[in-house]
């Protein structure tokens, strides 16, 4: 539960749903691990073709796999609000789909609304097989209890849009509707994106190009809101190496038009990996490599008992950004069964923008 | 701050030269510690177990969803809900044979399972992925264990199908095995079939639960369902009261000793004052003396508790394992809470028993004369408020008879008895003494009697706690020994066939009843069978009575209806325990709805039979008619008429030819052997705690006398000068002792009969459901007037043997010393 563990972004959620699940701890180290072979599972390996709308459906052959929306957005008054829906998919044993209780897909969604002043989330567990929680990829449909998104009658596949995401928890609730004029983008080299030197790596392919309207509740008081949404798909068997600690993960929508895509795996020895894409107005993917990206962490803040950098600097200089990002709210903290920072950013300097930070490990 | 040691060292002093008045106001402390927070850690021990077994997995604690008829239902509407905004978890539940014994089964969904349930952590020990892939784990008991005499992995059989291998999980109750739902529904054979839903704490928004599901399932809420907890929280309020009477007790007795030794320190105080102490420093000093007197004992009275709970653990945990089948572990494991409340309570009784005294000492006038036992000649004038105050309480405790419908306005009721009678004592005596004061006529049997009316204040503390402590000895032994005489004729009757079986499964059953037609020593094969639904959501069995004149001829009824045996075949008509009869305030003409599969059923009542000692309500119908109605329930138990001489050879014969163990195959001379032991064991801790309070009560007479008895000697010399013999003067103290004492004995009596009533005729009735007929046993009272005049005999003796060997010089010295 701690950073000890070798965990990655959303990886991590997704490889340790099991120790998640047993209430903290009680589970063996390794289970936790993404570091843990992927044996029986299908591998990742480059050259894959992708296939709408089969690829928007689970892929139960590999050991982990999440549908992941961000949304920044914003009030009549201007108040910034972020909004928060995922759901992974992990299977606890390899080989052919079992019926009923006996299928080994594990469900867990984490939803999560942000203001400047507050900062709710909520989190639940399911099982395969039984209806509970599932994707479906035609017609689009992902849903774990009641929190589901859905593609309309009007899906265009290629775009995964329009959909409807609808979420709720004790003190918060929304319902969007997400719509795209452009085509998803293939993240990494062309869905194939590495996590380590060693070979460790995932499919992945995202649509951050959504618009949003639709409607956040909070305490009981709704509220209207547009902005923009990202959406990032993405599977893999074994996602990360040993030593990977953690993750800090950017995915930015540039004023100009432009979408960015970063991360950085934290290594036991210090170093990190670092990866990302940058992805033009007019839907051109180009990969960027470790030595592309400057990830700076500056302010520190304590969060929930551990240190976090709150506050970044980035710069890329082939594409001549060098900019500093905040977050709406420093206390954007997932405490759920694995607790993570996952929040609202906004940025300015040579570029600005608003995005969504992850921070894992820490 | 050396100021205040100097007077904390004068105070002290006077405990030096009354070592006796310290021990009395120790023990009085440790025994009023000991034995309330002994109580207490019985009572926190075997409710933390409950939390931990008796709701694991949602048993009694947690709302659940069950189907209207009591069936089971589909998972669909486990999904449905939970996509609904509801945040439920499937249960299955059925029951298996393993080696002829059967086992509850309970499948959950470690998924869902609320946290708060509890035991989901456990199954995170075994490993998630384990308990759900099949073949899966089965979770059970380390006790479940070792009567399966397996290893821990191995996969016992059952139903001819293999059980997952076997895990222990200390937490879960014995005879329970849980298994993930999956492998559950496989075992029992109902695919996508769930018995309930729990209802785990989160918020959020749901969709009324009609919208999701119709009329398909019902809502029961926490509360309506913890008939256990409701049980066992009256069995726990018992030894609570039992516990709050010895603190009291207690209490009489440090109350007497720092009475008296303020009273003897009044000198000391003044003159303290005089020398320019103020009356707050002298307070403050007084107050932290009592304070560190009642730590101490507070420590020595927890360790005390400790030992006695350590001691009575075994037959509490019998009695609620006999009672309630609630487990509780036979470790004693105590919270930091405990050691920290037994330390409070001691020093908050400490200071409740001398409030008095030190208000007495605040309002200290500087210049009064010394007068030493003012504090007792004050005691008179409270006589008559007291007596007032008495009344009043008696005037409630009837009103509360009357007007109180609940457990605890029937302890309310006893407890005001009590208070009432120990308030009224001091009034009583005083009035036996001065008739017997007005009827003598020699001049030293006037002063035997006005003498006893002198002692009566110093006295009167400690007996109304002989008082006390008797009457409770009184009532709870009447009505145990009631509870034992009906039990056992009830018991005579209710088990009635010769030879009980519960066989395998139906197959067996049916092997079973076709081997023993062809025994010629079997007269009758009575079938019997047992299904459990749900009223007003407090869970009810429904008994299958085969149609056979065993029943007709011997089954007790408390009431019944004209013909109530050949109207019972119609399957319209049933018999109801005592326990729902009170609860749904039913009587014999009144219907009852039970939900039964195919749908409710109606049946009249037509009579009411004892139940003693099952928590359950419990309807007695036609067997015939059970199975028809209840087409599900196992046909595996069966009762046999069999000629006593030859139970012994069917019994072995049918342990050769079935396989059965004496779990389900037993005769009726051991079953009713083994409830009589079960419930024995349950007043075994009743009888332990009165046995204490006798004792507490006769350490407090023996400290009054103590104490008492340096302060007469004034008034024993100048008999002793006009030529009356020491030996004499011992003699008649000790007379004097034992006829006060016998006075109050007697008056016990009567008063414990009135709370053996409220026992039996209030108490019991709230707390069990049931009602016992009220006897008297004269012998029982004999023993206990024997007891009680010893008690007080050997309290006397120590001081009278003192008088009488005292030296003659003491006693002339009273008259030099003398004020």
């Amino acid at each position: 539960m701690s950073g000890k563990s070798p965990i990655s972004r959303r990886a991590f959620a997704g490889g340790a749903l099991a120790l998640a699940l047993s209430h903290q701890n009680a589970l063996a180290q390794g289970f936790a691990g993404l570091g843990m072979s992927g044996s029986g599972f299908a591998p990742v390996v480059p050259g894959k073709t992708f296939v709408f709308p089969a690829d928007h459906g689970p892929h139960p052959q590999f050991r982990i796999e999440w549908w992941y929306v961000t949304a920044n957005l914003r009030d009549s008054t201007g108040t910034a609000y972020g909004a928060q829906w995922t759901l992974f998919r992990q299977a606890t044993v390899p080989g052919a789909q079992q019926e009923g209780w006996a299928n080994q897909q594990i469900w867990m969604g984490h939803v999560a609304v942000t203001r400047a002043d507050t900062h709710r989330y909520s989190e639940t567990f399911a099982r395969g097989g039984i209806g509970q929680a599932g994707v479906e990829a035609k017609p689009f449909q992902a849903w774990i209890d009641s929190w589901e998104m859905r593609g309309s009658d009007q899906m265009r596949d290629a775009m995964l849009a329009p959909l409807e995401l609808k979420a709720s928890g004790a003190d918060f609730a929304y319902t969007l509707r997400l719509d795209a004029d452009r085509p998803l983008v293939l993240q990494g080299d062309a869905g194939y994106s590495r996590k380590s030197e060693r070979g460790q790596a995932s499919y992945y392919f995202s649509q951050p190009y959504f618009e949003v309207s639709g409607s956040i509740t909070i305490d009981d008081k709704p509220t209207g809101v547009t902005g923009k949404a990202w959406m990032d798909r993405e599977w893999s068997s074994q996602p990360l190496a040993a030593d990977q600690t953690g993750w800090d993960w950017f995915s930015l929508h540039l004023d100009s038009g432009d979408k960015l895509m970063l991360f950085r795996l934290r290594q036991t020895d210090g170093n990190s990996y670092c990866s990302g894409n940058w992805i033009s107005r007019d839907g051109k993917s180009e990969q960027l490599s470790s030595t592309d990206i400057t990830m700076t962490p500056k302010a520190q803040a304590e969060i929930a008992g551990r240190k976090l950098p709150i506050t970044w600097d980035i710069a890329i200089p082939s594409h001549a950004l060098t900019i500093e990002c905040s977050p709406l709210n420093a206390r954007c903290w997932m405490g759920t069964s694995f607790p993570y920072w996952e929040g609202p950013i906004s940025f300015k300097g040579s570029h600005t923008g608003l995005g969504y930070l992850e921070m894992t490990g820490y | 701050m050396s100021r205040i040691l100097w007077i904390l060292a004068v105070l002290l002093s006077h405990w030096r030269r009354h070592p006796m008045q310290l021990a009395t106001l120790l023990i009085g402390l440790i025994s009023a510690t000991a034995l309330w927070s002994g109580v207490q850690a019985l009572n926190q021990q075997a409710r933390s177990s409950y939390d931990r077994a008796a709701a694991a997995f949602g048993g009694a604690r947690t709302a659940v969803l069950v189907s209207r008829n009591g069936a089971t239902f589909s998972q669909q509407l486990f999904v449905d809900l939970r996509r609904a905004g509801w945040p439920v978890s499937p249960v299955l539940e059925g029951r298996v044979q393993i080696e002829g014994r059967s086992f509850r089964l309970l499948g959950v969904d470690p998924v869902t399972l609320p946290s708060e349930v509890g035991n989901a952590p456990a199954i995170g020990r075994a490993g998630l992925q384990s308990f759900v892939t099949p073949p899966g784990e089965m979770l059970v008991s380390p006790e479940t264990l070792s009567s399966l005499g397996v290893a821990e992995g191995t996969s016992p059989q059952a139903n001819g199908s293999i059980l997952p291998p076997l895990r222990v999980q200390a937490q879960l109750v014995p005879d329970l095995l849980v298994v993930d739902i999956g492998i559950a529904q496989q075992l029992l054979k109902m695919p996508g079939q769930v018995s309930r839903l729990l209802i785990g704490k989160t918020k959020g928004t749901r969709t009324p639960l009609e919208n999701v599901a119709g009329d398909k399932l019902r809502l029961i809420e926490p509360d309506a369902e913890t008939d256990l907890a409701r049980l066992t929280d009256s069995f726990h309020l018992n030894l609570t009261a039992f516990g709050l009477l010895s603190f009291f007790v207690g209490l009489f007795i440090v109350n007497s000793a720092i009475g008296l030794a303020f009273e003897q320190r009044l000198p000391m105080l003044r003159t303290l004052r005089a020398c320019g102490v103020s009356a707050r420093l002298l307070n403050t000093v007084l107050l932290v003396e009592l304070i560190s007197l009642a730590l101490v004992a507070g420590i020595v009275g927890l360790v005390c508790g400790y030992l006695i709970a350590a001691a009575l653990l075994p037959d509490v945990a019998a009695s609620l394992r006999g009672l309630y089948g609630a487990q509780i572990p036979g470790q004693l494991t105590l919270k930091p809470e405990w050691w920290a409340a037994g330390l409070v309570i001691s020093v908050l009784g400490a200071l409740a028993a001398a409030t008095a005294s030190l208000l007495k000492a605040v309002r200290l006038p500087l210049l009064a004369a010394a007068q030493p036992y003012a504090w007792q000649q004050a005691q008179h004038r409270w006589l008559i408020l007291q007596s007032a105050v008495a009344l009043a309480v008696f005037a409630a405790a009837a009103a509360l008879l009357w007007y109180g419908d609940s457990l605890l306005s029937g302890f309310a009721v006893l407890a005001g008895l009590l208070l009432g009678a120990a308030l009224g004592l001091p009034a009583v005596l005083e009035l036996m003494l001065s008739l017997g004061q007005r009827r003598a006529h020699h001049a030293l049997a006037i002063w035997f009697w006005a003498d006893s009316r002198q002692q009566l204040s110093g006295l009167s503390l400690a007996l109304m706690a002989l008082l006390l402590a008797l009457a409770v000895n009184v009532g709870v032994g009447t009505m145990v020994e009631s509870f034992s005489r009906t039990f056992i004729s009830w018991l005579d009757g209710r088990l009635a066939a010769d030879v009980y079986i519960n066989a395998a499964d139906d197959a067996q059953a049916v092997d079973i009843k076709t081997w023993l037609r062809d025994r010629p020593e079997v007269d009758a094969i009575l079938p019997g069978g047992r299904a459990e639904t749900q009223i007003d959501g407090a869970p009810v069995e429904i008994f299958g009575l085969a149609d056979h004149a065993t029943y007709r001829d011997r089954w007790p009824l408390l009431q019944s209806a004209d013909r109530a045996w050949i109207r019972l075949r119609a399957g319209d008509t049933g018999f109801i325990s005592e326990q729902l009869a009170r609860r749904m305030k039913l009587a014999v003409g009144d219907q009852i709805e039970v939900p039964a599969p195919g749908g409710n059923w109606t049946l009249e009542v037509v009579g009411i039979y004892a139940d003693y000692g099952n928590p359950k309500g419990q309807i007695a119908v036609n067997f015939a008619a059970l199975t028809r109605r209840f087409p599900g329930i196992p046909l595996t138990r069966m009762g046999l008429r069999v000629a006593p001489a030859a139970v012994p050879a069917l019994i072995s014969a049918l342990q050769d030819k079935f396989a059965l163990d004496s779990r389900n195959l037993v005769d009726q001379a051991t079953l009713k052997a083994e409830s009589t032991r079960i419930f024995n064991r349950t007043f075994a801790v009743t009888a332990a705690l009165n046995a204490f309070t006798l004792g507490v009560a006769g350490v407090a007479l023996l400290t009054s006398l103590l104490t008492l008895s340096n302060s007469r000697l004034p008034q024993l010399a100048p008999l002793w000068a006009i030529g009356i013999t020491r030996r004499r003067l011992a003699a008649i103290e000790l007379l004097k002792t034992l006829s006060v004492a016998l006075i109050t004995t007697l008056l016990a009596l009567p008063l414990g009969l009135l709370v053996a009533w409220c026992l039996l005729a209030v108490v019991n009735v709230k707390a069990f459901g049931w009602r016992l007929p009220f006897h008297v046993f004269p012998l029982q009272l004999l023993e206990l007037l024997g007891v009680a005049m010893a008690a007080a005999l050997i309290a006397a003796l120590l001081p009278v043997l003192r008088l009488a060997r005292m030296q003659p010089a003491a006693l002339v010295k009273i008259f030099a010393n003398e004020r």
